[in-house]
Protein backbone atom coordinates (compact mmCIF):
# COMPACT_ATOMS: atom_id res chain seq x y z
CA UNK A 1 0.00 0.00 0.00
CA UNK A 2 1.33 3.46 -1.15
CA UNK A 3 1.08 6.12 0.97
CA UNK A 4 -1.95 7.83 -0.43
CA UNK A 5 -3.87 4.52 -0.34
CA UNK A 6 -5.05 5.26 3.74
CA UNK A 7 -5.90 8.38 3.16
CA UNK A 8 -7.77 7.40 -0.19
CA UNK A 9 -9.74 4.73 1.71
CA UNK A 10 -10.26 6.69 5.06
CA UNK A 11 -12.12 9.52 3.19
CA UNK A 12 -14.13 7.26 1.05
CA UNK A 13 -17.43 7.10 1.61
CA UNK A 14 -20.18 4.82 0.18
CA UNK A 15 -23.91 6.42 -0.12
CA UNK A 16 -25.57 3.44 0.95
CA UNK A 17 -24.05 3.90 4.19
CA UNK A 18 -27.32 3.13 6.42
CA UNK A 19 -25.08 4.41 9.88
CA UNK A 20 -24.65 2.98 13.36
CA UNK A 21 -28.18 3.15 14.35
CA UNK A 22 -29.93 1.50 11.75
CA UNK A 23 -26.82 -1.47 11.34
CA UNK A 24 -27.19 -2.21 15.43
CA UNK A 25 -30.81 -2.84 15.06
CA UNK A 26 -30.21 -4.97 12.43
CA UNK A 27 -27.30 -6.62 13.41
CA UNK A 28 -28.31 -10.16 14.72
CA UNK A 29 -30.45 -10.51 11.69
CA UNK A 30 -27.72 -10.23 9.39
CA UNK A 31 -25.42 -11.75 11.97
CA UNK A 32 -28.03 -15.36 11.13
CA UNK A 33 -27.68 -14.33 7.51
CA UNK A 34 -23.74 -14.70 7.24
CA UNK A 35 -23.54 -17.73 9.39
CA UNK A 36 -26.49 -19.54 7.77
CA UNK A 37 -24.38 -18.82 4.26
CA UNK A 38 -27.51 -16.41 3.05
CA UNK A 39 -27.28 -13.51 0.84
CA UNK A 40 -26.76 -11.11 3.54
CA UNK A 41 -24.92 -8.28 1.22
CA UNK A 42 -27.43 -8.54 -1.39
CA UNK A 43 -29.95 -8.16 1.21
CA UNK A 44 -29.12 -5.51 3.23
CA UNK A 45 -26.23 -3.24 0.93
CA UNK A 46 -26.43 -0.73 3.22
CA UNK A 47 -25.51 -2.48 6.79
CA UNK A 48 -22.89 -4.56 4.12
CA UNK A 49 -21.36 -0.80 3.37
CA UNK A 50 -21.83 0.39 7.07
CA UNK A 51 -19.96 -2.26 8.44
CA UNK A 52 -16.85 -2.14 5.65
CA UNK A 53 -16.55 1.29 7.35
CA UNK A 54 -17.49 1.65 10.89
CA UNK A 55 -14.46 -0.04 12.90
CA UNK A 56 -16.73 -0.34 15.91
CA UNK A 57 -19.89 -1.55 14.44
CA UNK A 58 -17.52 -3.79 12.39
CA UNK A 59 -16.07 -5.41 15.61
CA UNK A 60 -19.47 -5.52 17.22
CA UNK A 61 -20.53 -7.88 14.27
CA UNK A 62 -17.40 -9.82 13.76
CA UNK A 63 -17.87 -10.73 17.43
CA UNK A 64 -21.03 -11.25 17.30
CA UNK A 65 -20.76 -13.74 14.36
CA UNK A 66 -18.32 -15.31 16.26
CA UNK A 67 -20.45 -16.00 18.87
CA UNK A 68 -22.77 -17.50 17.13
CA UNK A 69 -20.52 -19.60 15.24
CA UNK A 70 -18.77 -20.70 18.39
CA UNK A 71 -21.89 -21.88 20.14
CA UNK A 72 -23.83 -23.77 17.36
CA UNK B 1 -34.18 3.76 5.39
CA UNK B 2 -35.89 1.89 8.29
CA UNK B 3 -35.65 -2.03 7.06
CA UNK B 4 -39.20 -3.84 7.16
CA UNK B 5 -38.82 -6.75 9.84
CA UNK B 6 -41.11 -9.64 8.75
CA UNK B 7 -43.03 -11.54 10.95
CA UNK B 8 -41.60 -14.88 11.98
CA UNK B 9 -42.42 -17.58 14.09
CA UNK B 10 -39.53 -18.70 16.26
CA UNK B 11 -37.62 -21.80 15.32
CA UNK B 12 -38.10 -24.82 18.32
CA UNK B 13 -34.70 -23.41 20.17
CA UNK B 14 -35.42 -19.97 20.41
CA UNK B 15 -39.41 -20.92 21.48
CA UNK B 16 -37.84 -22.92 24.36
CA UNK B 17 -35.74 -20.07 25.48
CA UNK B 18 -38.21 -17.51 25.22
CA UNK B 19 -40.92 -20.31 27.47
CA UNK B 20 -38.48 -20.62 30.03
CA UNK B 21 -37.30 -17.01 30.24
CA UNK B 22 -40.69 -15.67 30.31
CA UNK B 23 -41.76 -18.45 33.08
CA UNK B 24 -41.24 -18.91 36.56
CA UNK B 25 -39.53 -20.91 38.89
CA UNK B 26 -37.00 -23.86 38.67
CA UNK B 27 -37.41 -23.89 34.19
CA UNK B 28 -36.62 -19.99 34.88
CA UNK B 29 -33.96 -20.21 36.95
CA UNK B 30 -32.11 -23.14 34.69
CA UNK B 31 -32.55 -21.22 31.49
CA UNK B 32 -31.10 -17.61 33.43
CA UNK B 33 -28.21 -19.58 34.52
CA UNK B 34 -27.51 -21.29 31.36
CA UNK B 35 -28.01 -17.96 29.33
CA UNK B 36 -25.39 -16.31 32.03
CA UNK B 37 -23.12 -18.78 31.56
CA UNK B 38 -23.32 -18.48 27.28
CA UNK B 39 -23.05 -14.69 27.69
CA UNK B 40 -19.99 -14.82 30.22
CA UNK B 41 -18.13 -16.80 27.98
CA UNK B 42 -18.91 -14.30 24.95
CA UNK B 43 -18.16 -11.01 27.27
CA UNK B 44 -14.49 -12.99 28.12
CA UNK B 45 -13.72 -13.41 24.42
CA UNK B 46 -14.62 -10.70 23.08
CA UNK B 47 -13.22 -8.24 26.16
CA UNK B 48 -9.76 -10.11 25.40
CA UNK B 49 -9.69 -9.45 21.96
CA UNK B 50 -10.92 -5.62 22.35
CA UNK B 51 -9.52 -4.96 25.79
CA UNK B 52 -5.70 -4.26 24.78
CA UNK B 53 -6.87 -1.79 22.58
CA UNK B 54 -8.54 0.32 25.36
CA UNK B 55 -5.33 -0.65 27.88
CA UNK B 56 -7.33 -2.93 29.94
CA UNK B 57 -5.99 -6.03 30.88
CA UNK B 58 -5.93 -9.32 33.53
CA UNK B 59 -8.46 -9.06 36.41
CA UNK B 60 -9.65 -5.62 35.72
CA UNK B 61 -10.66 -6.90 31.85
CA UNK B 62 -12.08 -9.90 33.78
CA UNK B 63 -14.24 -7.97 35.94
CA UNK B 64 -15.72 -5.69 33.14
CA UNK B 65 -16.43 -9.39 31.03
CA UNK B 66 -18.67 -10.04 34.19
CA UNK B 67 -20.48 -7.27 35.16
CA UNK B 68 -20.98 -6.64 31.29
CA UNK B 69 -22.78 -10.19 30.96
CA UNK B 70 -24.81 -9.32 34.25
CA UNK B 71 -26.14 -6.05 32.76
CA UNK B 72 -26.58 -8.02 28.96
CA UNK B 73 -28.63 -10.78 31.29
CA UNK B 74 -30.61 -7.86 33.18
CA UNK B 75 -31.46 -6.30 29.54
CA UNK B 76 -32.60 -9.50 27.84
CA UNK B 77 -34.91 -10.70 30.69
CA UNK B 78 -36.52 -7.05 30.28
CA UNK B 79 -36.97 -6.65 26.62
CA UNK B 80 -37.83 -10.33 25.91
CA UNK B 81 -40.78 -9.24 24.86
CA UNK B 82 -39.37 -7.04 22.26
CA UNK B 83 -37.65 -10.31 20.87
CA UNK B 84 -39.71 -10.78 17.55
CA UNK B 85 -37.58 -13.84 16.23
CA UNK B 86 -36.26 -12.55 13.05
CA UNK B 87 -33.47 -13.87 14.74
CA UNK B 88 -32.74 -16.86 16.77
CA UNK B 89 -33.08 -15.75 20.26
CA UNK B 90 -29.33 -16.94 21.18
CA UNK B 91 -27.73 -14.40 18.68
CA UNK B 92 -30.42 -11.23 19.38
CA UNK B 93 -29.44 -11.83 23.10
CA UNK B 94 -25.57 -12.03 22.20
CA UNK B 95 -25.81 -8.79 20.36
CA UNK B 96 -26.91 -7.27 24.20
CA UNK B 97 -23.82 -8.87 25.77
CA UNK B 98 -21.53 -7.69 22.79
CA UNK B 99 -22.85 -3.99 23.27
CA UNK B 100 -22.12 -3.98 26.98
CA UNK B 101 -18.50 -5.25 26.58
CA UNK B 102 -18.10 -2.52 23.70
CA UNK B 103 -19.65 0.88 26.03
CA UNK B 104 -18.12 -0.36 29.03
CA UNK B 105 -14.62 -0.64 26.87
CA UNK B 106 -15.36 3.14 25.80
CA UNK B 107 -15.77 4.34 29.64
CA UNK B 108 -12.42 2.59 30.59
CA UNK B 109 -10.55 4.40 27.92
CA UNK B 110 -10.73 7.55 30.26
CA UNK B 111 -9.29 5.95 33.22
CA UNK B 112 -5.60 6.64 31.75
CA UNK B 113 -6.01 8.80 28.51
CA UNK B 114 -2.61 8.54 26.86
CA UNK B 115 -3.98 12.27 25.50
CA UNK B 116 -6.07 14.87 25.92
CA UNK B 117 -9.01 14.05 22.70
CA UNK B 118 -8.67 17.77 22.01
CA UNK B 119 -4.70 18.00 21.56
CA UNK B 120 -3.60 19.12 18.03
CA UNK B 121 -0.29 17.77 17.33
CA UNK B 122 -0.71 18.59 13.78
CA UNK B 123 2.78 16.53 13.02
CA UNK B 124 1.01 13.02 14.05
CA UNK B 125 -0.94 13.72 10.50
CA UNK B 126 1.52 12.26 8.81
CA UNK B 127 1.70 8.78 10.56
CA UNK B 128 -1.96 8.69 11.19
CA UNK B 129 -2.28 7.73 7.22
CA UNK B 130 0.98 5.90 6.79
CA UNK B 131 2.92 8.54 5.07
CA UNK B 132 7.02 7.92 5.41
CA UNK B 133 9.22 11.10 6.25
CA UNK B 134 11.61 10.15 3.71
CA UNK B 135 9.18 10.47 1.42
CA UNK B 136 8.05 13.97 2.51
CA UNK B 137 8.50 15.30 -0.72
CA UNK B 138 5.81 13.17 -2.66
CA UNK B 139 3.03 13.69 0.25
CA UNK B 140 3.82 17.15 1.49
CA UNK B 141 1.38 19.26 -1.13
CA UNK B 142 -1.61 17.07 -0.14
CA UNK B 143 -1.36 16.98 3.41
CA UNK B 144 -0.98 20.96 3.17
CA UNK B 145 -4.32 20.72 1.18
CA UNK B 146 -5.83 18.43 3.60
CA UNK B 147 -4.56 20.82 6.54
CA UNK B 148 -6.49 23.61 4.49
CA UNK B 149 -9.90 21.94 3.98
CA UNK B 150 -9.93 21.06 7.80
CA UNK B 151 -9.77 24.35 8.43
CA UNK B 152 -11.67 25.47 6.08
CA UNK B 153 -14.22 23.16 5.01
CA UNK B 154 -15.25 21.45 8.58
CA UNK B 155 -17.73 22.95 11.05
CA UNK B 156 -16.40 23.29 14.84
CA UNK B 157 -17.77 19.84 15.78
CA UNK B 158 -16.87 18.21 12.51
CA UNK B 159 -13.38 19.25 13.43
CA UNK B 160 -13.42 18.25 16.83
CA UNK B 161 -14.63 14.59 16.45
CA UNK B 162 -11.40 14.74 13.51
CA UNK B 163 -9.22 15.80 15.58
CA UNK B 164 -10.10 13.31 18.49
CA UNK B 165 -10.65 9.74 16.08
CA UNK B 166 -8.10 10.56 13.49
CA UNK B 167 -5.10 12.98 15.06
CA UNK B 168 -5.28 11.84 19.01
CA UNK B 169 -6.50 8.00 18.24
CA UNK B 170 -9.61 7.96 20.67
CA UNK B 171 -12.02 5.10 20.03
CA UNK B 172 -14.94 6.23 18.34
CA UNK B 173 -16.73 4.67 21.83
CA UNK B 174 -14.91 6.52 23.98
CA UNK B 175 -15.62 9.66 21.94
CA UNK B 176 -19.45 8.83 22.87
CA UNK B 177 -18.93 9.03 26.12
CA UNK B 178 -16.51 12.36 26.70
CA UNK B 179 -18.99 14.40 24.09
CA UNK B 180 -22.45 12.59 26.00
CA UNK B 181 -23.43 11.68 22.59
CA UNK B 182 -24.02 8.27 20.69
CA UNK B 183 -22.51 6.08 18.17
CA UNK B 184 -24.55 7.20 15.61
CA UNK B 185 -24.51 10.81 16.00
CA UNK B 186 -20.59 10.71 16.27
CA UNK B 187 -19.66 8.28 13.14
CA UNK B 188 -22.30 10.94 10.61
CA UNK B 189 -20.46 13.73 11.51
CA UNK B 190 -17.13 12.12 10.80
CA UNK B 191 -18.84 10.66 7.61
CA UNK B 192 -19.82 14.16 6.67
CA UNK B 193 -16.59 15.59 7.06
CA UNK B 194 -14.92 12.72 5.79
CA UNK B 195 -16.76 13.34 2.94
CA UNK B 196 -16.16 17.16 2.94
CA UNK B 197 -12.75 16.45 2.74
CA UNK B 198 -12.73 14.49 -0.50
CA UNK B 199 -14.62 16.87 -2.06
CA UNK B 200 -12.27 19.38 -1.21
CA UNK B 201 -9.08 17.20 -2.39
CA UNK B 202 -10.69 16.15 -5.59
CA UNK B 203 -11.16 19.83 -6.36
CA UNK B 204 -7.61 20.68 -6.47
CA UNK B 205 -7.18 17.40 -8.06
CA UNK B 206 -5.22 15.20 -5.08
CA UNK B 207 -7.87 11.93 -4.97
CA UNK B 208 -10.66 10.62 -7.06
CA UNK B 209 -13.88 10.85 -7.50
CA UNK B 210 -16.11 9.59 -4.82
CA UNK B 211 -20.11 9.55 -3.88
CA UNK B 212 -21.57 12.35 -1.57
CA UNK B 213 -24.36 11.17 -0.01
CA UNK B 214 -25.30 10.87 3.76
CA UNK B 215 -25.74 7.69 5.69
Amino acid sequence: MNDWQALDRFLQTDPRDVGCAEAMEMLHVYADLVAEGAQAEERYPGIAAHLRACGPCGEDFEALLAAVRDTR
Amino acid sequence: MVHEIPAASLDAESAEWVRALAGTGPPREVALARLHGLLVRIALRDAGRRGPQHRITGPELTDLAYQAAADALLAITAKLGQFRGESRFTTWAYKFVIFEVSAKLGRHFWRHPSVPFDAEDWDRLPDRFGFQPERESEWHDLLTALRRAIDTELTPRQREIFVAIVLNEVPLDALVVKLRSNRNAIYKTLFDARRKLRAALDANGYLGHDSTRCP
